[in-house]
C-alpha cells in the first residue's frame, strides 16, 4: 500500500492529469463578453431605474395614494400632494433616493395606476452627493424617454402576470 | 566587434577595449532582460487567461500588446509609501539587493558559444552563490518594513529559499559530473551530437528536481507561501509601492528567466539543435534546423517559462509544512539517489560521457 502510494506520488501522474486540464482549457472556446461593445441579454422583467409614467394625453397617472411609499422596504419614496382646481389629488413632489432604492419593485406592484414603474436601465451615475434624489420631473422624463421599450417589456410578460 | 571598437578608438589599450566591449555586452544583456520582462508580463497574463477561458488583457493596443508597458508607466508615477516606523534606508536598500543579485547571475549565462559577459572558469558556483544572494533581499524586505505581514512572509521565503537551495545544489553537482566542467559552455559542449546525449535522459530525477527548486527558489506558484495573498496578504512586500514595488516584480522575472533558461542549458543542450543528427535535413532548405543556434536556447528558455505560467494556472499553493516535507524529505534524498546512480553509472561506462 505504501509502496504503491510512493510510486503513485514519484510518477507524477495526479499532477500530469491536472497539466492535462488546463492545456485543454488553453485551447478551449472563451466565455468573455466584451462588455460594453457585446451585451447579454436582459429579461423583460429586469428591474433598473424607477421612472413614472403619463397617460398618452399627457397627464401624469399618479393619484399620490402613497401605496409605494408604504409598501417600499428601503422607505427611499417621498411624497407630498395637494388637489388641483379640476378637484383631482396630484402629487407636489415625488422623489426617489436612488441609494437607498434596492430595486425590489415593490411599488410597481403596489401601484394602482400603473404610474411608477421599473425600466432595464442598469448603468446610470451621479457625479455629486445631491444627484442620488431623483425629482419628479426626472423621473417623469425617464418614462418620456423610455416609453416604448417599457410599454414593450410589459407586453412581453402580460401573459405571466 | 573587437576589431570594430579597436578601430574606433585607435588609443585604447587591450585591457580598455576588452572593457568597453564588457561594457556594451552589458547594457545588452539588462536591456533585453527588462524587455523580455515586459514581454513576459503579457505573455503570463494573457497564457493564464487563455487557461482560465477568459481572454485576458485586450485593451491597451492591438490584442492588448502594450498592457505591460501601461502598466509599467502606472507604476513608475505611483508614489513609493515608506511606512512611518520603517527604516528607511534599509527599506529601499531591499528590492535593489534582489535585483542585482538576478541581473548578475546573467553574466556568466552563454548565449551562444561566443557571446558570453564573463568567461570565468568556476561559473556554475557563481551562479549558486548569486541565486542564494537573493534571500537578504527578501529578508531585509520584511524586516525594514516593520510589519507583522511582511517579516512573516520574509521569514518564510528565508526558510523555503534555503531548503530548496540544497537539492537545487545537489541537482547541479550530477550536471557537474556529467558535463566535467564548472563552465556553462563547457556543459553544453558536453551535451552536443544529438538530443540522446543531452542530460535530461541520464539524469532525468535531477531534472524535475532542479526545476521544481527553480520554481520554488523564484517564490512562484504553487510555492509562493512567501506571498500567500490569503494568509498574508502579499508577504515580504505588502508595504512597498510604485517602482518599488516594480522592482521587486522585475527581481522575479528575471530570476524566472535565469531558471529557465540555466534548466535549458543543463539539461536540454542549451542552444544545440533537436535535429543535429538528422542526415535528412542536411542537404535541404531546413539544414539550417540542424544547427546550433541562439534560437534554440530561446525556444527552450520559452518553453520552460511556459510551464511556470502553466504551473501557476493548473495548482493550488503548497500548504507551509507540505512545502518542507517535499523539499526536505522528497526533492533532497532523490538528488542524493541519483547521485549514486550516476556514480555506478560511470563505473559501468553506461550514459552518454561513456562515448567520449
Amino acid at each position: 500500500m505504501r509502496i504503491k502510494h510512493i510510486l503513485k506520488t514519484l510518477s507524477m501522474i495526479d499532477l500530469i492529469k491536472g497539466f492535462n486540464v488546463t492545456l485543454k482549457a488553453l485551447f478551449r472556446e472563451k466565455v468573455t463578453i466584451q462588455y460594453p461593445e457585446v451585451k447579454t441579454p436582459l429579461s423583460p422583467r429586469f428591474r433598473g431605474k424607477l421612472a413614472l409614467m403619463r397617460y398618452d394625453n399627457g397627464e401624469e397617472r399618479c393619484i399620490a395614494c402613497k401605496l409605494c411609499s408604504a409598501v417600499c422596504p428601503a422607505q427611499a419614496i417621498t411624497i407630498e400632494s395637494e388637489e388641483r382646481e379640476d378637484g383631482t389629488r396630484r402629487t407636489t413632489k415625488f422623489e426617489i433616493d436612488a441609494f437607498k432604492c434596492i430595486y425590489c419593485g415593490f411599488c410597481e406592484e403596489a401601484c394602482p395606476v400603473d404610474s411608477i414603474v421599473e425600466t432595464n436601465i442598469f448603468a446610470y451615475h451621479m457625479t455629486e452627493n445631491h444627484q442620488r434624489t431623483q425629482t419628479k420631473e426626472m423621473l417623469l422624463q425617464t418614462g418620456d424617454d423610455y416609453k416604448e421599450e417599457i410599454t414593450k417589456n410589459r407586453a412581453k410578460d402580460s401573459k405571466f402576470t | 566587434m573587437k576589431e570594430f571598437i579597436t578601430s574606433l578608438f585607435s588609443t585604447l589599450t587591450i585591457q580598455e577595449v576588452s572593457l568597453v566591449i564588457s561594457v556594451i555586452n552589458i547594457i545588452i544583456v539588462t536591456a533585453s532582460l527588462i524587455l523580455f520582462v515586459v514581454f513576459m508580463v503579457y505573455f503570463e497574463r494573457k497564457i493564464m487567461g487563455y487557461m482560465h477561458a477568459r481572454i485576458g488583457p485586450n485593451r491597451v493596443g492591438p490584442k492588448g500588446i502594450f498592457q505591460s508597458l501601461a502598466d509599467t508607466i502606472k507604476l513608475l508615477f505611483k508614489e513609493i509609501i515608506i511606512p512611518a516606523k520603517a527604516d528607511r534606508f534599509m527599506f529601499l536598500l531591499a528590492p535593489l539587493l534582489l535585483l542585482i543579485p538576478a541581473i548578475a547571475a546573467w553574466a556568466v549565462v552563454p548565449l551562444n558559444p561566443e557571446f558570453l559577459i564573463a568567461d570565468i572558469n568556476a561559473g556554475l558556483l557563481y551562479l549558486l552563490a548569486l541565486t542564494s544572494f537573493g534571500v537578504y533581499g527578501v529578508i531585509l524586505a520584511g524586516w525594514a518594513s516593520n510589519s507583522k505581514y511582511a517579516f512573516l512572509g520574509s521569514m518564510r521565503a528565508a526558510a523555503q529559499m534555503v531548503a530548496y537551495e540544497i537539492a537545487m545544489g545537489f541537482a547541479l553537482v550530477g550536471v557537474l559530473m556529467a558535463g566535467g566542467s564548472l563552465k556553462l559552455g563547457a556543459i553544453v559542449a558536453a551535451q552536443s551530437g544529438g538530443i540522446q546525449n543531452w542530460f535530461f535522459i541520464p539524469l532525468f530525477p535531477l531534472f524535475i528536481v532542479y526545476f521544481i527548486s527553480g520554481v520554488a527558489e523564484t517564490n512562484r506558484h504553487p510555492f509562493d507561501v512567501a506571498e500567500g495573498e490569503a494568509e498574508i496578504v502579499a508577504g515580504f512586500h505588502v508595504e512597498y509601492s510604485g517602482a518599488a514595488f516594480a522592482i521587486f516584480f522585475l527581481a522575479e522575472y528575471i530570476n524566472m528567466a535565469l531558471i529557465s533558461i540555466l534548466t535549458a542549458i543543463f539539461f536540454l543542450g542549451g542552444w544545440e539543435s533537436v535535429f543535429s543528427n538528422f542526415s535528412i535535413l542536411e542537404n535541404s532548405v531546413f539544414s539550417f534546423l540542424t544547427q546550433p543556434s541562439i534560437f534554440w536556447l530561446l525556444i527552450k528558455t520559452l518553453f520552460f517559462l511556459f510551464v511556470f505560467v502553466w504551473l501557476r494556472a493548473t495548482f493550488p499553493r503548497y500548504r507551509y509544512d507540505q512545502l518542507m516535507t517535499l523539499g526536505w524529505k522528497v526533492l533532497i534524498p532523490i538528488t542524493i539517489v541519483w547521485i549514486g546512480v550516476e556514480c555506478i553509472m560511470f563505473v559501468m561506462e553506461v550514459g552518454p560521457w561513456s562515448s567520449t
